[in-house]
């Protein structure tokens, strides 16, 4: 099992792309490259247009571990506005997801 | 490779563009800055930071950032600028300046602001120690972003009010004190796009998060409405109307806060009488959301122990937007949600500081009595509004293109443009706008790119600088703040060293006293008891003690008014729903409403002609205003300027997701990639303002394609509501949507 991961409760993403540029500034990506994206989802429930927002992380995502291992959070979870992003132990993470609703657990395994 | 420092400062444009104020960190490397991040230790956005800021290494260092001043060598228009030293620039200006003002008066020389930086303290500096009277947000009709509504505010309860997100408390949401709000009505704004006026735009979503119910007062669908308890999708500038429903059902049955109306609310007998005439049926007509829909929020609001409202700029941009604050403002008063924990709580200063002073002795004393006299008798649009004259010092912006254009009372000779892309930015028909600055005889623009108005029109443009290359400071509501100088970036000078040195040659005796702007800053944050330097040492802010600016309930305890009686800042020491500043000013003292100047109702033929609502001036969380188009991490991410369109509407313009087409009217066309969204109703289309390529020619006739893309020349004027605030049809313009090959066979 992928020791760290990063639990997102994606109801309260706002799509406010502030993930997207702190990763590029922490790992100096140019236009095209980036560790996490997050995309727009617009669906008609029957009541009520609904706007959502799902952060995904690429292959270019490390989990911003040379900053963890200064004691740091992820450049995204530490800017994250709605502070809707979490990182931790997978088996942490995993152990909250049972109350939470809403909420996605994406697993990496650092390089 | 050197060794990376990191230090404190908040954040106050230019670079991330806002009007924030949120801590960050920066990180300095051989005395450049390579990397920002927000400070966790700051109470305002607690390490959480915009996309803008975080891209602010790619502003500081762009390759077209302006590092020294131009002057300009070719035609106005020509793009031909050379390098000059900033002796010779003052010299310059000075000069220039100074002919106008022997020939015509100081009066002849406006200066505009935009919006953004700590812009107000540098520029009626200048401004007043030069002369004029003319300190104007150019282009902006009817001055129509939050001054309406700070103005309403003054003039019906003696302050200003803001939703309470626990931002005057240290440990936030957190302090006992504070208590989360039941609700919050979100009128006319998507708040996660921005931080406006000293508010993180996330405060919103924290709230949501522990328990707030939203109601959303918004035409268009958002993250925010899908989220909403109840969502009142009203027709684009009917919300005057709105305010006025929700009143009526309030008042009719009974559900005021009768105790807090008895001791601290003038006038509820008249408002009930006004907002008898607006029943729900009524309302639903006019602004075209169903009557139960509207008189279950009203009381879903009114039945909550706390709640308040969170307010954008389509208030203000309504036709009579002071008196549609005024409405709202009644919504909050009579609920008795103010300075009540979880509230609309009153917002000061902090510490009682001022960036600039406005007591008439303080002008006096800084800039003589001519000027004090000059900015009653001479100022533009002072003799035409009394709430122009008697609210905050601005001239009135309508008014001033059109006195540059026609020389009446007396002309116009000359600009000073300080944060303020006039033309590829706020202003309402824009063209007009070019057509009459193109007259001046001198221009002066303070920025830190070129763009389509210092190009256009710019003799000689100095170079400004982001936050973390100045010393400032400010004390917007809360905290109390210092922005530290940590790196230099070329030749570029702040805004307050630009305008400290003019300001000394043109006013030598008022400004003796200070050597610097840093004496300046000092004197202005006395009231705190604090020096710059203290501050640095403290840390770099303060939250407000316990006193006038610290909430809560200080009508109770004698904090608001000069006489130290308990009470609100007004005449009656009560608010006034039947406001009588209003009354003085010639306005009705009671919330009304007026018809957009263009609507299906007011101009059947023209809607028939141009059927589509168009909304402008909406924020992306990307860009502010017409600022960041060439900032790389920031353009990938909105690269086009698209125009939202409902399914049904693409489907009866026969227009497909991705094509580039015209919007149209009357004034011009401008061209728009559409986005085929429910975002919108069929009956309206939103785009964004502020849209010009910096990556195309800048010189005449191309100006960065601002013509092709400036959405503001399909925006009439002059149209500001009767208090001379106000209006400005923003959101309310009546287009059509034309396909490419339509326009070319027409012209052919
Ligand atoms: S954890 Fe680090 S690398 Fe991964 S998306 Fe976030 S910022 Fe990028
Ligand atoms: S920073 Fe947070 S709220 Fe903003 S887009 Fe990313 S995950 Fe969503
Ligand atoms: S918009 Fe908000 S986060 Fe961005 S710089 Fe301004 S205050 Fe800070």
């Amino acid at each position: 099992m992928a020791k760290y991961g990063m639990l997102i409760d994606y109801d309260f993403c706002t799509g406010c792309h502030s993930c997207e540029v702190a990763c590029q500034q922490e790992h100096n990506y140019p236009v095209g490259k980036n560790g996490i994206r997050v995309t727009e989802h617009e669906y008609d429930t029957g009541e009520k247009i609904k706007i959502d927002f799902m952060p995904f992380l690429t292959d270019l995502c490390d989990l911003c571990m040379p900053r963890v291992a200064e004691g740091e959070k992820p450049a995204c979870v530490k800017h994250c506005q709605s502070a809707c992003m979490e990182f931790g132990l997978t088996k942490d993470l995993a152990k909250t997801l049972g109350d939470k609703s809403k909420v996605v657990l994406y697993t990496v395994q650092p390089g | 490779m050197g060794k990376i420092d990191v230090y404190p400062t908040v954040a106050w444009s230019a670079g991330a563009g806002c009007h924030g104020g949120c801590g960050q960190k920066l990180f300095v490397e051989d005395g450049k800055m390579v990397k920002i991040e927000g400070d966790e230790n700051h109470p305002f956005n607690q390490g959480r930071s915009c996309p803008r800021v975080l891209a602010l290494t790619q502003y500081m260092y762009h390759e077209d950032r302006i590092t020294q001043p131009m002057k300009r060598v070719g035609e106005r228009g020509s793009g031909k600028f050379e390098p000059i030293s900033w002796d010779d620039a003052f010299d310059y200006c000075e000069t220039e300046m100074s002919k106008i003002k022997d020939q015509y008066g100081p009066e002849s020389i406006v200066f505009a602001q935009g919006t953004g930086r700590d812009i107000g303290g540098p520029i009626s500096f200048l401004a007043y120690s030069f002369g004029s009277p003319n300190w104007v947000q150019l282009g902006l009709s009817g001055q129509s972003c939050y001054t309406p509504r700070l103005g309403a505010m003054k003039a019906v309860q003696g302050d200003f009010g803001v939703s309470d997100c626990s931002q005057f408390l240290e440990d936030r949401y957190d302090d006992p004190e504070w208590e989360v709000p039941e609700v919050i009505i979100v009128w006319g704004q998507h708040p996660p796009n921005g931080c406006p006026d000293a508010f993180f735009g996330h405060w919103i979503v924290d709230c949501m998060k522990r328990g707030t119910k939203i109601i959303s007062m918004d035409p268009r669908n958002t993250w925010m409405t899908g989220r909403a308890e109840h969502h009142l999708k009203l027709r684009p500038g009917t919300d005057g109307a709105m305010a006025l429903g929700m009143l009526n059902v309030i008042l009719g049955e009974g559900l005021e806060d009768k105790k807090f109306c008895d001791k601290w609310v003038h006038g509820m007998d008249e408002l009930r009488e006004r907002a008898a005439e607006y029943p729900v049926e009524r309302v639903a007509q006019i602004t075209g959301v169903p009557a139960e829909e509207i008189a279950e929020a009203a009381r879903f609001f009114a039945n909550a122990k706390r709640g308040s409202i969170h307010w954008g700029v389509p208030i203000d941009m309504c036709p009579d937007g002071t008196s549609v604050a005024h409405g709202i403002i009644c919504l909050w008063a009579i609920t008795g949600n103010i300075d009540i924990p979880g509230g609309q709580v009153i917002a000061r200063p902090s510490h009682e500081v001022s960036s600039y002073p406005y007591s008439t002795e303080a002008l006096v004393d800084l800039y003589g009595e001519e000027l004090v006299k000059t900015l009653t008798e001479k100022r533009i649009g002072a003799d035409a509004y009394k709430m122009v004259k008697n609210f905050r010092g601005w001239a009135q912006p309508d008014m001033v293109i059109d006195q540059i254009m026609t020389g009446e009372p007396y002309p116009i000779k000359g600009a000073w443009i300080q944060t303020a892309n006039v033309l590829g930015g706020q202003a309402a028909r824009a063209n007009f706008h070019y057509e009459a600055l193109k007259k001046l005889e001198f221009v002066a623009v303070v920025d830190l790119f070129h763009n389509p108005t210092t190009m256009a029109l710019a003799d000689i443009v100095l170079p400004s600088s982001t936050f973390p290359e100045k010393d400032s400071f400010r004390s917007w509501w809360a905290p109390l703040s210092i922005i530290k100088k940590r790196v230099q970036v070329g030749d570029c000078k702040t805004d307050w060293e630009i305008n400290f040195e003019l300001a000394k040659r043109f006013n030598p005796e008022g400004t003796q006293r200070w050597g610097s702007p840093m004496d300046y800053f000092n004197e202005r944050l006395a009231p705190s008891g604090k020096t710059f330097e203290d501050m640095e040492e403290a840390g770099g802010w303060l939250m407000p003690e316990d006193g006038p600016a610290k909430p809560y309930r200080r009508h109770e305890r004698g904090l608001l008014r000069q006489d130290g009686e308990p009470g609100f800042n007004t005449r009656s020491g009560k608010i006034e729903v039947y406001c009588t500043a209003y009354e003085d000013w010639d306005l009705d003292p009671l919330p009304f409403y007026t018809e957009p100047p263009q609507s299906p109702i007011s101009t059947p033929e023209l809607h028939k002609k141009y059927p589509l609502i168009m909304i402008t001036g909406a924020r992306s969380q990307l860009y502010f205003h017409s600022e960041l188009r060439g900032i790389p991490w920031l353009r990938e991410k909105e690269p086009d300027p698209y125009v939202e369109v409902h399914p049904e509407t693409a489907k009866e313009y026969d227009v497909y997701d991705g094509e580039w087409i015209y919007l149209k009217n009357d004034l011009g066309k401008v061209k728009r990639k559409v986005m085929i969204t429910e975002r919108v109703k069929p009956t309206e289309i939103q785009t964004l303002h502020g849209w010009w390529m910096p990556e195309q020619e800048g010189a005449e006739p191309n100006l960065f394609g601002v013509w092709d893309y400036q959405i503001n020349q399909l925006v009439p004027g002059p149209q500001e509501s009767q208090s001379g605030f106000g209006g400005g049809q923003y959101k309310t313009t009546l287009v059509t949507l034309e396909k490419f090959e339509q326009g070319a066979a027409a012209n052919g």
